[in-house]
């Protein structure tokens, strides 16, 4: 068996609020292989975004172990963690998140800025990744001049450019109809088949179901189930 | 080889920062501006000031450089007391070090040319005072011994009055009134410009001899003294102190000595003093354009803590975040710095012209000025930009 992308031992957060401690997270554990889609599900403030953020390292856990490809995230420093977030990692978020005063492209490129990529090189691949999503026409356009949909996807591209192994997408439809959602999915599911790792948060069933794994988070742990169609594995 | 070619992509990226750091400048043009006033204010009132008091300090040296080189001067306030006779003043000759002078009887005196007339200062004087007092003959000749000797009618104008008088004409070989009676010209005096609130060139220069005969005085009022040089220039005064102290015991309040090189001297400290007073205050308001832009740069960081958070989560190390709102500040400083440079340069040009201030450029002082706002930009911009630096990416990713 080949090692996971991403295995998780008896991950545990806390959150302090007034006198309340908060277990977000209490020994939840989580194997991820290498091409899996993965739809995390639950109820609002269950914790998904936390757990999302775990994943993303984005947060350092409380306790428990974290292996993402082979390395343990715990023993890393920020500057360390920036690198496997610049490398590993691309990040789609529910709103879009995308920097207001650049234009399409340019938020495209910003990964491979800060990973050094020379200027035409850095183009030459954001364009490249406007042109998977179906933007390339909207590359000048700031994100004001975009609909929602398509500032989505502009998103996805600026998470695939620097070409990450693992896409983390938390509720990337939440605030999209469901026709453009289901685009946007569409798109995730293509780059499922060249390969990459994606898990997506999400609140909508139609979602979770195109997913090949669903998970459950409630009340701090983690639940398998199988999905209604696609993706039978075994719970942990 | 590698080297280079890292150092090459690092301009690069540098240049690419300074293009962003410009749009998030003009993001927000107004406020960017009233940051920027305080550094503009501060940078120009720097270069003005400095301008004007190195302006001033050129030209009280060239007006103390102009009475004459290695100088004493003696000067008589009260010419009832000190009767100091031509016979007297030639006894300072005997000083070692003294290499020549001339003694001086001065008065007012109307000079008349037809319909023409004028009053002027008269200087009643040897032909020393030429070399002594480093005048220039723009036409004919200066005063000689021969015309002191034969007590000869003749004048040399200077530039103010034979203007007055003879307009373009050439005033050397006609004929002039002074005080009614008939004057030749034999030679007009180079410009000097003015000197310490008078004129220079508004006089008359009569042989010494004929002026004592024409206001009706003998005694000298005011004697140069020339020295052999600069060094020896202080003994030679106590030299003449003394000798006057001889000559009217007890009366030190009726005669002055001065020496140009202390009055030269007295005047640079006084302007220096000025400049760095000037500058120090200018450097005050520099500072305060600094706080304004670290006050600004604080607001700037919290406004865009959400772009900090997603600049962080797609890879952004904290150098880069730093790096970023460092380049932001030193952009925003030196630009001011440069818009104050020109502001700076304008209204020192406007002063000169309008009023007649003497101002003095350097490109040092810009230089400097420059560098300083530079240098106000990255000193206000490190703690603002190690704020943002050191966010929690997840903190700065909910923050609204
Ligand atoms: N910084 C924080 N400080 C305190 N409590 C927090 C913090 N972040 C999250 N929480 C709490 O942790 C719990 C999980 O939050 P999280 O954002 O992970 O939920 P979620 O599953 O993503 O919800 P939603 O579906 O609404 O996005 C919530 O109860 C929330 O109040
Ligand atoms: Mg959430």
């Amino acid at each position: 068996m080949t090692t996971p992308i991403i295995e998780i031992e008896n991950m545990t957060k806390t959150y302090q609020l007034g006198g309340d401690v908060v277990h977000v997270l209490s020994n939840v554990s989580l194997r991820i292989e290498k091409g899996d889609f993965l739809a995390i599900v639950g109820p609002s403030g269950s914790g998904k975004s936390t757990f999302m953020n775990m994943l993303g390292c984005l947060d350092r856990p409380d306790s428990g172990s974290y292996f993402l490809d082979g390395r343990e995230i715990a023993r890393l420093n920020d500057n360390e963690l920036a690198v496997i977030r610049n490398e590993k990692i691309g990040f789609i978020f529910q709103n879009f998140y995308l920097l207001p005063r650049l234009t399409a492209l340019e938020n495209v490129e910003l990964p491979l800025l800060y990973r050094g990529v020379k200027t035409k090189e850095r183009q030459k691949k954001a364009y490249e990744c406007l042109e998977q999503v179906g933007l390339l026409e909207r590359a000048h356009h700031l994100p004001s001049q975009l609909s929602g949909g398509q500032q989505q996807r502009v998103a996805i591209a600026r998470a695939l450019v620097g070409n990450p192994p693992i896409l983390l997408a938390d509720e990337p439809t939440g605030a999209l109809d469901s026709k453009t959602s289901q685009e946007i999915i569409n798109i995730m599911k293509g780059l499922n088949e060249q390969g990459h790792t994606i898990i997506i948060i999400t609140h909508d069933w139609e979602v979770a179901k195109q997913a090949k794994r669903i998970v459950r988070i409630q009340d701090g742990h983690l639940f398998e189930s199988r999905g209604d169609l696609v993706g039978i594995s075994s719970v942990d | 080889m590698d080297i280079y070619l890292k150092a090459g992509v690092i301009s690069l990226e540098f240049l690419q920062s300074i293009k962003m750091a410009m749009r998030s400048i003009q993001g927000n043009k107004l406020r960017s501006f009233l940051t920027m006033l305080g550094i503009i204010i501060g940078v120009s009132s720097v270069i003005v000031l400095i301008s004007i008091g190195q302006g001033s300090s050129k030209a009280v040296t060239e007006q103390i450089n102009q009475l004459g080189t290695n100088l004493l001067t003696v000067n008589v306030m009260n010419s009832d007391i000190v009767k100091l006779t031509v016979e007297d003043a030639e006894k300072f000759r005997k000083i070692a070090g003294v290499k020549d002078l001339a003694p001086v009887v001065s008065g007012r005196v109307n000079v008349r040319n037809g319909n023409t007339s004028t009053q002027v200062s008269l200087i009643g004087t040897t032909a020393s005072y030429e070399t002594v007092r480093d005048v220039q003959v723009n036409q004919g000749r200066f005063l000689s011994d021969i015309d002191v000797d034969y007590r000869q009618k003749i004048a040399v104008l200077g530039a103010n009055t034979a203007q007055t008088l003879f307009g373009i004409d050439n005033p050397v070989g006609q004929y002039i009134q002074v005080d009614g009676t008939s004057f030749k010209v034999v030679g007009v005096l180079a410009s000097k410009g003015g000197s310490m609130g008078q004129s220079g060139d508004d006089v008359i220069l009569l042989p010494l001899s004929t002026a004592q005969r024409l206001i009706k005085n003998t005694n000298v009022q005011t004697l140069y003294i020339q020295g052999k040089n600069a060094e020896q220039l202080d003994w030679v005064m106590a030299e003449v102190e003394r000798t006057l102290m001889r000559m009217f015991p007890d009366h030190q309040d009726s005669y002055s000595v001065f020496n140009q090189q202390d009055l030269m001297d007295t005047m640079s400290s006084v302007t220096s003093t000025m400049t760095m007073m000037l500058g120090g205050i200018a450097g005050i308001s520099l500072l305060v354009g600094g706080i304004g832009i670290m006050n600004i740069m604080l607001v700037s960081v919290s406004e865009r803590t959400r772009e900090i958070g997603i600049r962080k989560a797609i890879g952004a190390k904290r150098k880069d975040i730093l790096l970023q709102f460092l380049i932001e500040a030193s952009v925003l400083s030196a630009f001011g710095g440069v818009i104050g440079i020109a502001l700076g340069l304008a209204v020192g040009q406007v002063l000169s012209k309008a009023i007649g201030l003497s101002v003095s450029y350097s490109v040092s002082v810009s230089l400097v000025a420059f560098l300083f706002s530079l240098a106000v930009g990255i000193v206000f911009g490190v703690f603002p930009a190690s704020k943002a630096a050191k966010l929690d990416p997840i903190r700065a990713l909910r923050y609204d």
